[in-house]
Formats: C-alpha cells, sequence, structure tokens
C-alpha cells in the first residue's frame, strides 16, 4: 500500500485528539492516521538531516514507535502536537544517529524554578494557536525564514551555517536573532 | 528566588532546540533553563516554529511497505509500561547536573584549588570541558581563561566585578578577550559550572613548542 502525499498540514488540533486516543486507548486508527499525517514530514525532516534514504525511514518508523510508547507523556496544555512530534524526532536522531547525549531538565524536579502563574504575561507565547505561528510566519521575509529553517532542518550548528552561506559567524548569529524577534513581535500582533 | 538578569544566549539555545548543540554547552543550557522560566517560553517557541515547520514541509515518500513494517513493530511490542522516576523531596542543584554528579550538594567530593575547590564533570563531548567550581565567600574566582568562550551559570551564591554581579541562574558568557578577576559575593560560597572550549590538543612535542609562537 502507497501513502498518498498530501501536501497540507492536517487541520489544527487533530494530532493533538490523535496522540490523546493512543494514549488512551491504545487506538491504531488513530495511530494510522497520525502516521499518514506525519509520517512523509518526519521521514521528510529526518532525510534533510541524515541525507541517507534509509536512516531517514529507519529513523523516521523510530519516531513513529516511539510517539506511540510516550503518548502518554503528551500534554496538550503544554504545547503543540507538532511542536512534540519535532522534539521526539530530533531526539531519535541525536540519540541513534549522531549517537550524543543531550541533557535536560525534568518538568517535575524539585529544584526546577516553577513557572509564572497562566495571567502573567510572560506566559503570553504559550497560548498562541499554532494557526497563529503559519501566519506570523508568512509576514516574515522569505531569508528569514529560510535562516530559520536552516537552523532547524540542517545537520548544521551556526558555525556551519556560516561557512556554507560564506556569512561570518557573527552575522549568522545577529541574523537568527533578528528573524526570532521579529517572529515574537509577529505572534504578540496575533494575540 | 531573585530575577535572573544573565539569560543564556539565543544561538545557543536555538541550536539546543535544532539538537545541534554539543553535549557540554547542552548541560549549561539546561541547567539554566531548569532555573529560568522565561528561557523555557523562549525554548517552547522555538520548538513551536520547528513544529509548525515541520507541518510545512513536503512529505517525502517511502517504501510501500512502510506502514506494514511499523505496524508489525507494534504488532510485537509488550504493553507500555510506564517506569516510576524516583526524586527527592527538595534538591539544591537542578537536574540534569545532579545526575552527571551522582548526588545533590552535601555528596560531592571536590578537590582544593586555594580559595576554590572544583569537580571535573564527565561527559562524551570532546569539544568542551565542564566543571563544578565552589568559591569561598568573599573570595576572587581563580584565573581559568584560555582564550575560548566560556559559560559560567551561578548555581547557589552570586560573583561580581566592577562591572556587573550575577546571581542564581545568572550566565556569564564570555568569549576569553575580557580579562578581569571577579569575587564571589561575601554572603556565602558561590557553587557555578563553567563549560569551556575544550583545549586544543596537540600530539607533537614540536608543536605544542611552537603553539605559543603561533598564537594557537
Ligand atoms: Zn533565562
Amino acid at each position: 500500500m502507497t501513502q498518498p502525499t498530501q501536501a497540507g498540514a492536517p487541520p489544527p488540533g487533530e494530532t493533538s485528539a490523535q496522540i490523546v486516543a493512543i494514549a488512551a486507548t491504545q487506538d491504531m486508527a488513530a495511530f494510522e492516521a497520525l502516521f499518514r499525517d506525519f509520517g512523509p514530514r518526519i521521514r521528510a525532516y529526518l532525510l534533510k538531516l541524515t541525507r541517507d534514504r534509509q536512516a531517514a525511514e529507519d529513523l523516521m518508523q523510530e519516531t513513529m514507535l516511539a510517539i506511540w510508547r510516550k503518548a502518554g507523556q503528551f500534554d496538550p496544555a503544554r504545547g503543540q502536537a507538532s511542536a512534540w512530534i519535532f522534539t521526539i524526532a530530533r531526539n531519535i536522531w541525536i540519540d541513534a544517529w549522531r549517537k550524543q547525549k543531550r541533557p535536560t531538565f525534568d518538568h517535575d524536579d524539585p529544584a526546577l524554578v516553577p513557572d509564572p502563574e497562566p495571567d502573567a504575561p510572560e506566559r503570553m507565547v504559550l497560548s498562541q494557536s499554532g494557526a497563529a505561528l503559519h501566519e506570523a510566519l508568512k509576514t516574515l521575509p522569505p531569508e528569514q525564514v529560510e535562516l530559520i529553517r536552516l537552523s532547524f532542518f540542517d545537520d548544521a550548528s551556526h558555525s556551519t551555517i556560516a561557512a556554507q552561506t560564506g556569512l561570518p559567524i557573527g552575522t549568522v548569529k545577529s541574523r537568527i536573532r533578528l528573524a526570532f524577534g521579529r517572529l515574537r513581535t509577529a505572534l504578540e500582533e496575533f494575540k | 528566588m531573585t530575577q535572573i538578569r544573565h539569560h543564556i544566549g539565543e544561538d545557543l539555545l536555538i541550536e539546543y532546540a535544532a539538537g545541534t548543540l554539543s553535549e557540554g554547552w547542552s548541560l549549561a543550557v539546561a541547567c539554566h533553563l531548569a532555573m529560568c522560566p522565561q528561557c523555557r517560553q523562549q525554548l517552547a517557541l522555538a520548538e513551536a516554529t520547528a513544529g509548525a515547520m515541520l507541518e510545512e514541509l513536503q512529505p517525502a515518500d517511502g517504501p510501500s511497505g512502510s506502514w506494514d513494517a511499523l505496524k508489525a513493530r507494534l504488532d510485537a511490542e509488550p504493553e507500555p509500561k510506564a517506569k516510576p522516576i524516583a526524586r527527592p523531596a527538595s534538591a539544591t542543584l537542578p537536574e540534569p547536573l545532579r545526575s552527571y554528579l551522582g548526588g545533590d550538594v552535601e555528596s560531592l567530593k571536590w578537590r582544593n584549588l586555594g580559595n576554590a575547590r572544583q569537580i571535573l564533570i564527565e561527559t562524551d563531548d570532546e569539544t568542551t570541558q565542564t566543571r563544578l567550581l565552589c568559591i569561598a565567600a568573599g573570595k576572587p574566582v581563580p584565573e581559568h581563561s584560555h582564550g575560548g568562550r566560556e559559560l559560567t551559570l551561578v548555581l547557589t551564591g552570586s560573583f561580581h566585578d566592577e562591572l556587573d554581579s550575577f546571581g542564581p541562574g545568572d550566565v556569564e558568557d564570555a568569549d576569553g578577550s575580557v580579562t578581569h578577576q571577579p569575587i564571589a559575593g561575601p554572603e556565602a560560597d558561590c557553587i557555578c559550572l563553567a563549560v569551556t572550549d575544550a583545549p586544543l590538543k596537540f600530539s607533537s612535542r614540536l608543536v605544542r613548542l611552537i603553539q605559543p609562537i603561533l598564537g594557537i
């Protein structure tokens, strides 16, 4: 069976509901739908990072298995489903392909300084919908979007991006910072 | 908790979100994140952006049996069981640092360095050197710059120089061009996590001898 490749992203909220269903009832139909939506995109992401078709397929399968196993850890209140899926694929790539460690903080650590109250101004960003983020990205100049994309979808540290684009490292860093600054400003306008 | 004024650099935060930051720097970033809700927000924004871009990626077709292969692995999969994580009721040093050190402040085995004590932290990252420093209250921070980038995250206590002061959660991001001698605050010993570029290693004795001449 071949999967039809859809150009459009899944409707907002659908992915989130699928992950919740997988966690609650090990819902295979929801998992298959999630695979049809995200499998080819996770594969595309991993292909960009590894430039190796077989590795991209293997790592995509590992990512889907991890999504199945960790579905119970997904908290829709903490963020977008696509962000959660990205972090799982990224961690599989670091672990299985780059064979490196990525130390992380623990949300339930007693030494962690807790988040401010939900109505505090700093909480603004998390309350943004995925749709607002897509809209905000559309308002950025294409070269800034491209720099953000390069920082996530290329196995490239900022110094590698500098080497590839021929720009000084300081310029690359300040342009990426500028791009994220604009993204934040655009998101505030969508509030 | 006093307000954090010196945050982790956005370049490090984005590389951490992308997964391209090496282990040593990542350890400092993760510890700052544990202490700084504001930077956790920035990380969440970066990851949400990556997620939105993942949704916009042109899908890549795989082998026709991809779903069947995945389904077969799932069918062979045992029921997922959640492993309970043991956490202490309270802690001074944040995770992931306690795991790297094998315990919290009271169980550490320091090595004396005059006014300071240190512990080398082992990582698999050959590009950085990571250590925990404890500077005696009111005493100067020992000179340890070697010309590269150096991140110093304050975990307890504080240090200051003529220009600035750094308290719990603050990060000093120095590029080696700064020559100053910070002093630990008088109120308590100051524990910090320090990450530096690993010093370049040359196997040849001749290269080591001319290293100062070449300026490397
Ligand atoms: Zn911060």
